[in-house]
């Protein structure tokens, strides 16, 4: 069979590759086998402790910074647009159209490259952090604003009349009753957000932005073993999303006081 | 004191010309079939319509419908009060939060004294044990007692029903009659759109019977309830 001839010829071409000096699927060759093992678990366990502190460090210093702040101003952008648009502000309405329709019809790395690269093939030196904040919230920005503007219209428009009714003044009403409401509605979908920024901001490694994934691209390029360093990182990014999914849940419980436990039973 | 409102939704008039006068004191009653335009002659009344025309004089000051300033609508909406058939609580705050809301923003009244008042009108309407009860907590016809307690917290002078009761089933709407009734002893002017014939006849001082966006009748209660001149009247009472 002429499958049978290809493996044969593939062990000679290794067992040439080993001789040499070559590290491979050696260990197959059961002379080689237990010197082999020993010496690849020492190797990886090496490469595991060593590079831990390495990915987790700027995961701590900066993945986890970089998500926070540019989520902050994501969502103060998200509340303002989306009631720019509930409130229906004549001009200000088709800017926050179009800021929308350009920002999620991008991707958000071209979006990365054209800033911190245009800004720098301008000759103005730019921060890559503070670059990479901007463009993340006003990536997400554009997203949540989505979010928010729908959350903003699930609220009955019986508590802005109620409101109207109290004696209360427009921006009061939506500050004290609609937006408090809208936030427990936009809660779980704005989750979601956070967990896929904090995803996304592996993509400012490529702005230089030496960040989780960074480090871990640096590891590899030394150690050669990108199956065990990027498995690592993915758990570290993992680690991460189910912290904030806990989080979720907690928020979620806290603002559920106002709001009884809809679950509906199946029969 | 209304003259002349009307409203025209696109299709087809909804009030026709709707004069009302309602004076210090008056229970109110407004009747008729579905469509009629109670409601909406309520909602215009409060600025949550906007009627195309018409003059309403309140409290001695004259507006014009539909060229009514922003500001005067506010001032004009701080001396009444509106009871919706939905209830409409502030649904992310409690029972006493409700009633306070207007007292603390709209009205800049410092908050012991409005949780003061919150504290005598949830009391008054029977729900001393639900102060920090959050709306979803409540019965229909609890929320429509905190809804009551919300509109008589500031001390309106003149109060809206919009079908107060047709949310709720027999037994709640007993229990908010009652409030109502009460309100009424207290001698609260209130205008009040019913399909509660039991209480327009025993509680209102007069009865205003509408159908297709015009007053077909009006009068005391005693007189439309016993001897309607309108024949369209006395078929409603009739099927009712």
């Amino acid at each position: 069979m002429w499958i049978l001839q290809f493996a044969k010829e593939y062990d000679r071409i290794e067992h040439q590759y080993v001789k040499w000096g070559g590290c491979s699927l050696i260990h197959f060759y059961p002379e080689n086998r237990n010197r082999k093992v020993t010496e690849m678990s020492e190797r990886t366990l090496h490469i595991l402790t060593d590079s831990f502190w390495k990915i987790l460090l700027p995961g701590l210093k900066v993945t986890l910074p970089l998500t926070a702040i540019a989520f902050a101003m994501a969502l103060v952008i998200a509340i303002f647009v989306a009631l720019i648009q509930f409130a229906n502000v004549k001009v200000l309405k088709q800017i926050a159209r179009v800021y929308i329709w350009v920002i999620r019809g991008t991707p958000l790395i071209v979006q990365l490259y054209l800033v911190f690269y245009g800004i720098s093939g301008l000759g103005y030196l730019i921060n890559p952090f503070v670059c990479a904040a901007f463009v993340l919230a006003i990536n997400e920005g554009a997203y949540c604003a989505e979010t928010m503007r729908a959350a903003l219209e699930a609220v009955p428009v019986g508590q802005l009349e109620a409101g109207y009714c109290a004696g209360m003044k427009y921006h009061q009403i939506i500050r004290r009753i609609v937006l408090p409401q809208a936030m427990r509605t936009a809660f779980p979908p704005l989750s979601n957000s956070l967990l896929s920024m904090m995803k996304d901001t592996s993509l400012v490694a490529s702005i230089t932005v030496a960040e989780m994934f960074m480090a871990a691209q640096r590891i590899v390029a030394r150690t050669y073993e990108p199956l065990l360093v990027y498995t690592e990182v993915a758990l570290m990014y993992l680690v991460f999303s189910t912290v904030l999914t806990g989080l979720q849940h907690l928020g979620e419980k806290r603002l559920n006081r106002y709001r009884g436990t809809k679950k509906a039973v199946s029969r | 004191m209304i003259k002349g409102i009307h409203k025209d939704f696109g299709e087809g008039e909804v009030l026709k010309s709707v004069d009302l006068s309602v004076e210090k004191g008056d229970v109110i009653a407004i009747l008729g079939p579905s469509g009629s335009g109670k409601t909406t002659l309520l909602r215009c009344m409060n600025f949550l319509e906007t009627a195309d025309g018409g003059t309403m004089c309140f409290d001695g000051e004259e507006f014009t419908f539909g060229h009514i300033k922003k500001k005067d609508i506010a001032r004009l909406r701080k001396k009444t009060a509106f009871v919706f058939q939905n209830y409409n609580l502030f649904l992310n705050k409690t029972a006493l939060q409700n009633v306070t809301e207007g007292l603390t923003v709209a009205r800049k009244m410092p908050k012991a004294k409005a949780v003061a008042i919150g504290h005598k009108m949830l009391d008054k309407v029977g729900l001393s044990d639900r102060y920090d009860y959050y709306p979803h907590q409540l019965s229909g016809g609890q929320q429509q007692r905190v809804a009551i307690a919300r509109a008589i917290a500031t001390e309106p002078e003149i109060i809206y029903f919009d079908e107060p009761t047709s949310a709720l089933d027999p037994e709640l709407t007993g229990e908010v009659l009652e409030v109502m009734r009460q309100l009424a002893g207290d001698g609260m002017t209130m205008l009040v759109v019913t399909h509660e014939l039991g209480f327009a006849k025993t509680v209102s001082n007069k009865v205003i019977f509408m159908e297709g966006g015009v007053v077909v009748e009006e009068g005391n209660a005693k007189d439309i309830f016993e001897c309607p001149k309108q024949e369209r009247t006395r078929e409603f009472l009739r099927l009712a």
